[in-house]
């Protein structure tokens, strides 16, 4: 945190969770807990986002929701799974109607636990994702500066480890990410 | 006719949007600014946590139950507590009824304050937010002291409560909630009088009493349109022994939505302090449950949003056949998109705030 030097942006979506972790995500916004002294500001356009918080366990129709949000952020990105239903899916995981994690969907970098998550958990994995900001945006723009502007964006070769590509993320992994498999045709 | 004028054009509203802080979508036909048409659509948080009643067994299933939304939790545990005891025939301690009396009422504050925080924010006083939003932290602050949770309480038990209010906490309540009344009175005078507020809220997205009757609307929402509906008024639980009458207003616009809710509110103050005045000292705070449920039971609570309905049938196994809930949000959607026709398309955040939308209650 001592050499932070950016204001990121953050962008709250809830895919399918309890609501339980989304107000107390706005609750950590508040004037009682104040994660904005950290430099970090609440906005609702996900172009102009830095951080996206996802909270709950992406269901079929949340996920397609969720890889455009964060398909619409500009690089460099950080993805921060709020409760114990973003890690894992929790208590939902058995649920005919939940893919079991929003790092089934895309990269996440920072998991925050808890039922529903507390705002303290909540501020410290947010500013464990402005570190994690700070250091790829370093990278970025040592990159930028050594290629030219025209480097910026997709040319980039490092672009997707260091930023997260979803697929290049998953082919790392050694899998493929989990297809919504139908209730119905499974009976 | 001028085709130019009468042109029609759709914009989605949501589901990520800065109002909304759980997503619903909504396809709104716009004749140049004004609302004609709505066509909601939901789904984006739908988990189908009532099948899981087939594969968790019905004592275990309380906890997913009180999962089912974050700001409702308390009165969802405690709908499918109440209708599994009633399919067991299980008297619950009087000790027992009181308490859940006041986490319910907590709980009915908690969920208040949020939506006025909300609501402030929909129109645009940031200010008047963060007030309530830190007022509500307050609260917050007893059901931790009481619970051990913030938002998922967790006390709930077929046949009784796991925790109980000491005498010191009940003093702790008693003050805190005194503060809290004090504070409250200004945040009421500021949605009743304030001039930017009033702007907003007078006059716009006026539901009339038969709108309520026809479209099924429940909770705050007909209540501010004259309805004078509460389950609570059945006497479930401890409320057959309280005194209080249903908060009622007849304007039907966002203004009256504003004041119900509030002076509920100061209501569940109210109701906390007499249910501690009146509460019996006992030891027991449950009792033992034997057996399995058979059978089938209904049973109606209400929540802070409205009327909610919990359905259960048993088959004699420790897994139940069904659970089902209506939840009062699904209720107040096609009266909600009948306020909108009409209405300036800068005017339909407000609107979909106003109902206090739960869409995790909702879609379940």
């Amino acid at each position: 945190m001592a050499n932070v030097k950016r204001s990121p942006w953050l962008l709250h979506y809830d895919a399918s969770s309890c609501n339980g972790c989304d107000i107390e995500v706005l609750a950590s916004l508040t004037p009682v807990y104040d994660a904005e002294r950290f430099g970090v500001v609440n906005t609702a356009d996900p172009m102009q986002a830095d951080i996206l918080l996802v909270t709950g366990g992406v269901n079929a129709q949340s996920a397609e929701v969720v890889k455009q949000l964060y398909d619409q952020m500009a690089r460099p990105k950080v993805v921060v799974a709020v409760g114990v239903c973003a890690c894992t899916g929790g208590v939902f995981k058995d649920c005919y109607n939940i893919n079991g994690g929003v790092d089934t969907v895309i990269p996440v970098d920072v998991y925050v636990p808890g039922c529903a998550a507390r705002p303290e958990s909540i501020i410290d994995g947010i500013v464990k994702a402005v570190a994690i900001f700070q250091e790829r945006s370093d990278k970025h723009d040592k990159y930028v500066k050594e290629h030219g502007e025209s480097a910026r964006d997709t040319s980039d070769p490092d672009a997707a480890a260091r930023d997260g590509n979803p697929a290049d993320f998953f082919n790392a992994l050694g899998k493929k990410p989990q297809e919504h498999t139908d209730h119905k045709e499974e009976k | 006719m001028d085709v130019k004028a009468k042109k029609r054009s759709v914009v989605p509203f949501g589901p990520q949007h800065p109002v909304l802080p759980e997503p619903i979508h909504l396809d709104l036909v716009l004749e140049d600014e004004k609302v004609v048409d709505v066509i909601p659509s939901i789904g984006f948080i739908h988990r189908g946590l009532e099948e899981l009643v087939n594969r968790r067994d019905f004592n275990q299933y309380v906890y997913i139950a009180e999962r089912t939304c974050g700001i409702c939790s308390f009165g969802h545990g405690l709908g499918y507590v109440e209708a599994v005891e009633k399919l067991m025939n299980v008297e619950v301690p009087v000790r027992a009824k009181y308490l859940r009396t006041i986490w319910g009422e907590m709980g009915r504050i908690h969920s208040h304050l949020l939506w006025a925080g909300l609501m402030a924010d929909a129109f645009g006083f940031e200010n008047l937010f963060y007030q309530c939003w830190r007022l509500r932290e307050k609260n917050l602050d007893l059901v931790e002291m009481t619970t051990g949770g913030r938002l998922i309480y967790s006390v709930n038990k077929v046949g009784g409560v796991l925790k109980d209010i000491t005498p010191d906490m009940q003093k702790v309540i008693l003050n805190n909630l005194s503060e809290i009344e004090v504070e409250l009175k200004d945040i009421y005078k500021t949605f009743t009088t304030d001039y930017s507020v009033l702007e907003r809220t007078r006059g716009v997205g006026v539901l009339t009493k038969e709108q309520v009757h026809d479209l099924g609307a429940c909770g705050p929402y007909a209540r501010a349109s004259g309805v004078e509906r509460d389950i609570r008024q059945l006497g479930y639980e401890a409320y057959g022994d309280l005194d209080f009458e249903p908060v009622v207003s007849t304007d039907g616009d966002n203004f009256a939505r504003c004041d119900v809710r509030l002076r509920e509110v100061f209501q569940s103050i109210d109701l906390i302090r007499q249910a501690i005045a009146k509460m019996p000292a006992e030891t027991d705070l449950s009792v033992p449950v034997k057996g399995n449920p058979d059978g089938e039971a209904l049973v109606r609570i209400e929540q802070p949003r409205g009327e909610a309905v919990y359905y259960v049938e048993g088959n004699g196994t420790k897994f139940l056949n069904r659970f089902r809930l209506r939840t009062p949000t699904f209720a107040n959607i096609p009266a909600m998109c009948e306020t909108m026709k009409g209405c300036n398309y800068a005017d339909i955040p407000l609107l979909v705030v106003t109902i206090d939308p739960c869409i995790s209650c909702t879609e379940r």
